[in-house]
């Protein structure tokens, strides 16, 4: 029923905001749109409060954009940056307590099985290093062992952003930051790594320098979850304010560290593999025959 | 599946036959799931909790239940509960003591995400020195958040509270959690005479649209589905958006008053009206307090009982009419801090009439002697030193 929830009763339109008609005439619901038209269409997300240069507001851009059905997903998050521009999408958006994304997602995911057992319904956990690998650490990996069918996608700014500029877990060795007065003690969390380990069927690692990528590695995970169980995205999303990187640069950082830490790695176990391949090689022969035609 | 045919609430809760069992009070909690159409229970074991979400593992087992996991520890199955609940689903969990305190983050901010489930309460020591023994005084955390709060006296109580339970949370103008409390082991591990309708009857399933806030479900507008400002956009717009909306959700809770009296027979329970002595208890301690009531009546003396079976909404109103004539109040308590007795004293004009006490902690039992002595204190009765068994 996606659809129909969101598209507006007869007679209601020149009632509702203008916004939201254009959203629903000009927007994603019900079709997929390609990431490269960005600009082209009426996105999910636009106002959001982010920083300027925030690379962590361009990668939740994207991600809207790649959702495979935005009528039928609902995105969870925690206390930090990202949930600033996710509470101001047009999609359902659950906003629980510290760290506790992925134990709400199990039960929500669980309901929506019990109550639509024939339906697909997205659940993508979008938060940050620290809600993911500091506080919210064990209820991560238990979701994991669980082998929950859901999606979680860690932006990765190596800091406490929205609270100050903290060190986190993920923070790199060395660099000193509010609660690392000699600067942090000890190796950056390898979270890719444990995410396989724990159970994730689908995972990648991604410096968000190229859309069309970062679309695909989204669209595979949410498709991967759907039907296996539980898949991982690990995304540097930079904090240009607390690393102070001139917002002019923080492509070039991106760039930077996609040549040294955060180099694109994807894993998947062999069925998730031939099932994608499998939906992926259908879509290449729909999009030739619509050319032909 | 077991057959189990669907019936209206007032049917299976006031109406249909009842069979006397000799159960533990476990056993009463995992009967009322039984019966109650749930379709998932999120299970972390502790002491004295662990044999009711065992048993519902069971109930799941045998298809009475639809899912049904053992959490990663109490914060991730409170948080869990709650996802289950926006996603449509009636659900039900249950902890104790140091449990529940560790879940508390996500337990109290159930009300404002306007979460109906049913969440068990069996009482255990909470601080140092560590103890597994069924002192209360965790209830005093619970009282302030919004939730709906009974409190279970025996067996009976504790099936009849949270069968009763999924139908006053899930009523559109109450949709908040109720919280069955009761004590552990005196209740949890001892067995009482519970009447049970038939297991061949359940409650209605959950009608998630019959809602105030709806399910996030993909299936009919969320609350939000527009782009407008989050609670935190704007100081402004944060005072003022959280504000009313914990007054609805305090209006809400006082609005569960009325099924209170519907289904429970309301939040009181008075025997004797008309004596100038009072034992107000809940939990265990009015069923010791309805021992000493006993035993005064016994010696002509005139006593009375005030059962709270409901801490939340407080029955200021009952509680403060049944003691208009009281020259004295007893409060007994299984805990050190007297949050009953503080309730009391805030609703009656006289609090002065109020004794403290008297109070055993540590989750030691309560002697009725304990009560006597203040008994025969308020009614200037000198009395040597006698054992009440």
């Amino acid at each position: 029923m996606g659809l129909e929830y969101v598209k507006i009763s007869p007679g209601f339109e020149k009632y509702m905001p203008r916004d939201y008609v254009d959203l629903v005439k000009f927007g994603q619901f019900g079709k997929e749109i390609d990431v490269m038209q960005l600009g082209q269409f009426k996105e999910l997300v636009e106002e959001h409060p982010m920083c300027a240069g925030c690379y962590m507001a361009y990668f939740i851009r994207v991600f809207y954009a790649a959702l495979p059905k935005p009528e039928d997903t609902i995105v969870l998050g925690t206390a930090g940056c990202a949930r600033l521009a996710l509470s101001q999408a047009a999609v359902p958006f659950i906003y629980g307590n510290y760290g506790d994304t992925n134990a709400v997602a199990s039960g929500l995911k669980r309901a929506l099985s019990i109550r639509f057992p024939d339906k697909d319904k997205d659940v993508v956990v979008i938060a940050g290093d620290g809600g993911l690998m500091d506080i919210g650490f064990g209820m991560t990996m238990h979701s994991w062992f669980r082998r929950e069918k859901f999606t979680t996608i860690m932006v990765d700014n190596e800091v406490y952003g929205n609270t100050g500029g903290q060190e986190s877990g993920m923070s790199p060795k060395g660099i000193q930051l509010k609660m690392a007065p000699k600067g942090k003690q000890f190796d950056k969390i390898n979270a890719v790594e444990l995410a396989q380990v724990a159970g994730c069927v689908y995972v990648a690692r991604i410096s968000p320098t190229n859309p069309k990528r970062i679309a695909k590695v989204i669209r595979r995970a949410i498709l991967a979850a759907r039907k296996f169980g539980p898949t991982f995205i690990h995304a540097y999303t930079s904090c240009n304010i607390e690393y102070s990187i001139p917002t002019r640069e923080v492509l070039a950082d991106a760039r930077a560290r996609e040549k040294k830490d955060f180099k694109f790695y994807e894993w998947m176990t062999d069925e998730v593999k031939e099932y994608l391949e499998e939906i992926e090689r259908k879509e290449k022969e729909k999009a030739k025959q619509e050319v032909k035609s | 599946m077991p057959e189990q045919k669907v019936v209206e609430p007032e049917h299976l809760l006031l109406e249909a036959p009842r069979e006397k069992k000799f159960i533990t009070g476990s056993q009463a909690f995992a009967e009322a799931v039984k019966r109650g159409n749930v379709d998932i229970a999120i299970a972390y074991p502790i002491t004295p909790q662990s044999e009711t979400m065992h048993l519902v593992g069971d109930l799941y087992a045998q298809g009475y239940v639809k899912d049904y996991y053992r959490a990663e520890e109490e914060y991730g199955a409170m948080s869990a509960i709650a996802g289950a609940v926006r996603g449509g689903a009636r659900a039900f969990t249950a902890t104790s003591g140091p449990g529940l305190l560790r879940g508390l983050e996500a337990i109290v901010s159930w009300p404002g995400h306007r979460i109906p489930a049913v969440l068990g309460v069996m009482t255990r020591v909470v601080n140092a020195p560590l103890s597994i023994q069924p002192d209360n005084v965790e209830i005093a955390y619970l009282l302030h958040s919004g939730l709906v709060v009974l409190h279970a006296e025996n067996q009976q109580d504790v099936f009849d509270f949270t069968l009763a339970g999924f139908v006053i949370s899930e009523k559109v103008d109450v949709y908040l959690p109720v919280v069955v409390a009761t004590e552990g082991f005196f209740v949890t591990h001892a067995k009482g005479y519970v009447e049970l309708p038939p297991e061949d009857m359940k409650l209605p399933p959950r009608d998630p649209y019959k809602a105030p806030v709806p399910p996030t479900d993909c299936e009919i507008p969320p609350a939000r589905i527009q782009r407008d400002a989050p609670v935190q956009k704007s100081n402004f717009m944060s005072y003022l958006i959280h504000a009313v909306w914990q007054q609805e959700v305090w209006s809400a809770n006082r609005r569960a008053m009325k099924w209170i009296y519907k289904y429970l027979g309301g939040p009181i329970e008075v025997v004797n009206p008309d004596a100038e002595v009072f034992i107000v208890a809940s939990g265990c301690a009015a069923a010791q307090g309805r021992e000493a009531q006993r035993y005064a009546q016994m010696e002509g003396l005139p006593v009375g009982l005030v059962k709270i079976k409901s801490l939340r909404p407080f029955p200021e109103k009952e509680v403060r009419e049944a003691l208009k004539k009281a020259k004295a109040v007893i409060v007994p308590e299984h805990n050190i801090v007297g949050w009953l007795a503080k309730e009391v004293k805030a609703v009656i004009p006289n609090s002065g009439i109020v004794v403290d006490g008297p109070r055993v902690y540590g989750g030691m039992t309560l002697p009725v002697e304990l009560i006597m002595d203040e008994i025969y204190k308020a009614l200037g009765i000198k009395k040597e030193k006698k054992t009440v068994v």
